[in-house]
C-alpha cells in the first residue's frame, strides 16, 4: 500500500506482516492437512487388490501409479475388452486400468496393443514378446475341490493355458483313494506362467479353484543366501566338495543287503566299492523296497 | 436492492443472440468435443481415443495434460515419445490461446460451476465462505510434493475434472458423487469455489497462460457506464478492474492477469461493447481518445 521507505517500521507494516505471517501459516496448514489426507489416501491406493490384474507389462504397482497417466488408451486399443479404467469407488486406484481375470481374461495378443497404445512407462514398452509378460502367477489354490485332485479327469486348465505343457503340466500321481488309479495334478511352472487368466476363466468349478495372484502373494523365496547342491554341482561339472574326504555317516540297510562302497555298522564292515559300475548286480540293495514294483 | 437480471441491458441493447454469442461458442466448444470423445464408445467412429489427461486423436495427434504430465514427472516417470509431443502441443496451444482458455472452452467441470453460479445468482444466496484465490497455487504446489513424496500421481486420486470426463467416457460409477459435491460446494458454500478458488488444474494453466498473447481487452473502456455486469458474471472478477478502470493510473486496457479464463462473458454481458477480445501486445496506456459507444452515453 505504501511505498514509502522507513528506517523502522512502522505499526502498520509490522500488523500488515504478522497477517501475512498467519495468513501463510493457515494456507500452509489447511493444504497441509489436504495434503496429508490424500497422502495416505495415495498409500491406501497402492494396495491392489489380488484379482485386480494390471496390463501386460506394467511396472510394479508403486512404479505403475506414478507413471500411468489415467488416459485409458489401453484399455480402448484392447480388441477383447478385457480391460476398464477404475471407477472411483473401486479399491483401485482410480482411472487406472486393470482386468478381472475371472471376467475377462487376457488372450495375449502377439502384438500387444495395449502396450503400444500407452504413452508413458507404465506399460513397458520392452516388452515385445507377450510370454514373457508377468501380469501374475496361477496358483492351483484349491486342492480340496479341483476336479483332478479329487481323481476326474477335467484338465480344462491344462488344455487352456496359452504356453501349454509349459506353464501348466499334469504330473502323474497315485490315486490314494482308490489305490489304482492316477491322478493328473495341473502344475503351474511361474518361469513360463503369464498370469492371463485364462485357466481361472475356464475353471468349471463355481469358484475357481486356480487363480491367478499377484508374484508376491503367489510366490515363496529362497534365502538369499541358498545354494541348491545339485544345480552348484551341474554348474561346475564337478561335485564342490572332494568326495573321498566326505563323512558319510552310517544307516540301517534292510538285513542282508549291501551297499557298494557303504560302512555297516553291525558288522563294522565296509562293503567293496562298485567295480564296472554294476552296483545292482548280486545281493546288494534293491531299486525298490521287496514287495513294492520291481520285477514280478 | 437490484433486482433486474444481470445482462438485460445488453439483450435489451443487443439482442439475446449477440448478448450470448461467447457463451454459446463456448457451450458449442464444450459440448462438441465432449461429443468427440463419446463418439467412439456410443456409436463406434473413432475419431478421439483417451480422455482429457491424453488423448490421440485419427491415429496422428497425441495430446497430453502437462498437468498430469508433470506430476508424473515428479515421480520420476517420463512419457514415452507421443506423451512428449503430447505435452508439448498442449503446451504450445494453451500458451498462445491463453492458458485458462481450456477452463472456460473445454473443462467438463466448467459446465457444472457455471450452472452452480447461476443458480446461485438466480436463488439470490449471498453468503459465501472467504477463502483466498491464491490457495489453489498452494494446492497446485502440495500436489507436485506429494506426488513427488508418495510416488503416485497424487491429483489423479480425487481430480473431479478427469473423474466426470473419464467417466462420461469409460463409466461413470461413482463419480457423479463427486461432481455433485463440487456443484453443492459452488452453490451453497463458496461463490466460484472450485474454479475460482481450488482447482490447481486451472492454477496450472493460469501459469501457463501468464504471457499469452491472446486476452481480452476493454478497448472502448470510456464508454463503461458502471453498471457491475462484467463483474457479476466474471468468474474471475478481479482481473477486470485493473484494465477497466486503470485509465487514470496509466494501466493499459488489456485484462493481463493469468486468472483471466478468456470465457468472454464480459463481452456479452456489456451493453456498452467495451470489451473484445485481442493480442497483449495492443495495450496503449490511455484509451482516452475512443469515441463513445453506439448509442446514447450515461
Amino acid at each position: 500500500m505504501t511505498k514509502k521507505l522507513m528506517k523502522t517500521d512502522s505499526p502498520k507494516t509490522r500488523v500488515a506482516r504478522r497477517q501475512f505471517i498467519f495468513d501463510s501459516a493457515r494456507m500452509a496448514c489447511g493444504v497441509g492437512m489436504l495434503g496429508l489426507g490424500l497422502g495416505l489416501y495415495a498409500k491406501q491406493a497402492k494396495a491392489l487388490p489380488a484379482l485386480a490384474l494390471r496390463p501386460p507389462g506394467a511396472l510394479p504397482e508403486d512404479d505403475f501409479l506414478g507413471a500411468c497417466i489415467r488416459c485409458g488408451l489401453c484399455v480402448r486399443d484392447c480388441p477383447y475388452n478385457t480391460l476398464e479404467l477404475a471407477k472411483p469407488e473401486m479399491p483401485v486406484a482410480t482411472g487406472t486400468p486393470y482386468f478381472t481375470a475371472r471376467n475377462i481374461p487376457c488372450e495375449m495378443c502377439e502384438d500387444i496393443p495395449c502396450v503400444k497404445a500407452c504413452p508413458t512407462q507404465a506399460l513397458d514398452h520392452a516388452l515385445t514378446d507377450i510370454n514373457k509378460s508377468k501380469m501374475g502367477i496361477a496358483v492351483l489354490i484349491d486342492h480340496e475341490t479341483c476336479l483332478n485332485f479329487l481323481g476326474l479327469r477335467c484338465d480344462v486348465c491344462y488344455r487352456v493355458c496359452p504356453v501349454i505343457d509349459k506353464a501348466i503340466t499334469l504330473e502323474m500321481v497315485s490315486n490314494q483313494r482308490t489305490g489304482r488309479h492316477a491322478m493328473f495334478l495341473p502344475t503351474v511352472h511361474s518361469e513360463h506362467c503369464t498370469g492371463c487368466g485364462k485357466c481361472e476363466k475356464s475353471c468349471v468349478l463355481e469358484e475357481a479353484a486356480i487363480r491367478v495372484l499377484p508374484p508376491k502373494l503367489a510366490q515363496g523365496a529362497l534365502g538369499k543366501h541358498y545354494r541348491l547342491g545339485w544345480e552348484e554341482q551341474k554348474k561346475a561339472g564337478r561335485s564342490l566338495l572332494d568326495e573321498s574326504k566326505m563323512l558319510d555317516l552310517p544307516d540301517r540297510l534292510p538285513e542282508g543287503t549291501s551297499l557298494p562302497g557303504h560302512y555297516d555298522p553291525a558288522s563294522g564292515q565296509t562293503a567293496p566299492p562298485a567295480r564296472d559300475g554294476s552296483g545292482s548286480q548280486g545281493g546288494v540293495m534293491p531299486s525298490l523296497p521287496p514287495g513294492l514294483g520291481g520285477k514280478p | 436492492m437490484n433486482t433486474r437480471r444481470t445482462g438485460a441491458e445488453a439483450v435489451a441493447e443487443k439482442g439475446w443472440l449477440r448478448a450470448h454469442k461467447w457463451l454459446i461458442l463456448r457451450r458449442i466448444s464444450q459440448f462438441g468435443i465432449l461429443a468427440l470423445f463419446l463418439l467412439g464408445p456410443l456409436a463406434g467412429i473413432w475419431v478421439v481415443k483417451g480422455n482429457l489427461n491424453y488423448s490421440y486423436t485419427l491415429n496422428v495427434l497425441p495430446l497430453t495434460d502437462p498437468y498430469v504430465a508433470l506430476q508424473s514427472l515428479a515421480t520420476g516417470r517420463v512419457p514415452e515419445k507421443l506423451g512428449l509431443i503430447g505435452v508439448a502441443i498442449v503446451l504450445v496451444f494453451y500458451f498462445l490461446v491463453g492458458g485458462r482458455s481450456f477452463c472456460s472452452w473445454v473443462c467438463p467441470v466448467n459446465i457444472v460451476t457455471d450452472a452452480a453460479g447461476w443458480l446461485r445468482q438466480r436463488l439470490g444466496i449471498k453468503g459465501s465462505v472467504h477463502l483466498a484465490r491464491q490457495t489453489r497455487y498452494w494446492i497446485l504446489g502440495m500436489t507436485l510434493v506429494g506426488s513427488a513424496l508418495t510416488g503416485v500421481v497424487l491429483w489423479e486420486l480425487i481430480n473431479p475434472v478427469s473423474m466426470l470426463h473419464r467417466g462420461l467416457i469409460f463409466g461413470l460409477g461413482a463419480a457423479w458423487t463427486v461432481v455433485l459435491a463440487v456443484f453443492l460446494f459452488d452453490l451453497f458454500v463458496m461463490s466460484r469455489g472450485w474454479c475460482g478458488h481450488l482447482c490447481p488444474v486451472g492454477a496450472f494453466y493460469s501459469l501457463l497462460g501468464r504471457w499469452s498473447p491472446v486476452r481480452v481487452a476493454a478497448p472502448r473502456r470510456a464508454a463503461c457506464n458502471d453498471c457491475m455486469d462484467c463483474f457479476e458474471v466474471c468468474p474471475e472478477p478481479q482481473v477486470i478492474r485493473p484494465a477497466l478502470k486503470g485509465e487514470s493510473r496509466g494501466v493499459g486496457p488489456v485484462i493481463l492477469a493469468a486468472n483471466c479464463t478468456n470465457c468472454g462473458r464480459c463481452v456479452d454481458v456489456c451493453s456498452k461493447d467495451v470489451f473484445s477480445y485481442g493480442l497483449r501486445f495492443n495495450n496503449p496506456a490511455s484509451t482516452g481518445g475512443t469515441p463513445p459507444a453506439p448509442g446514447e452515453a450515461r
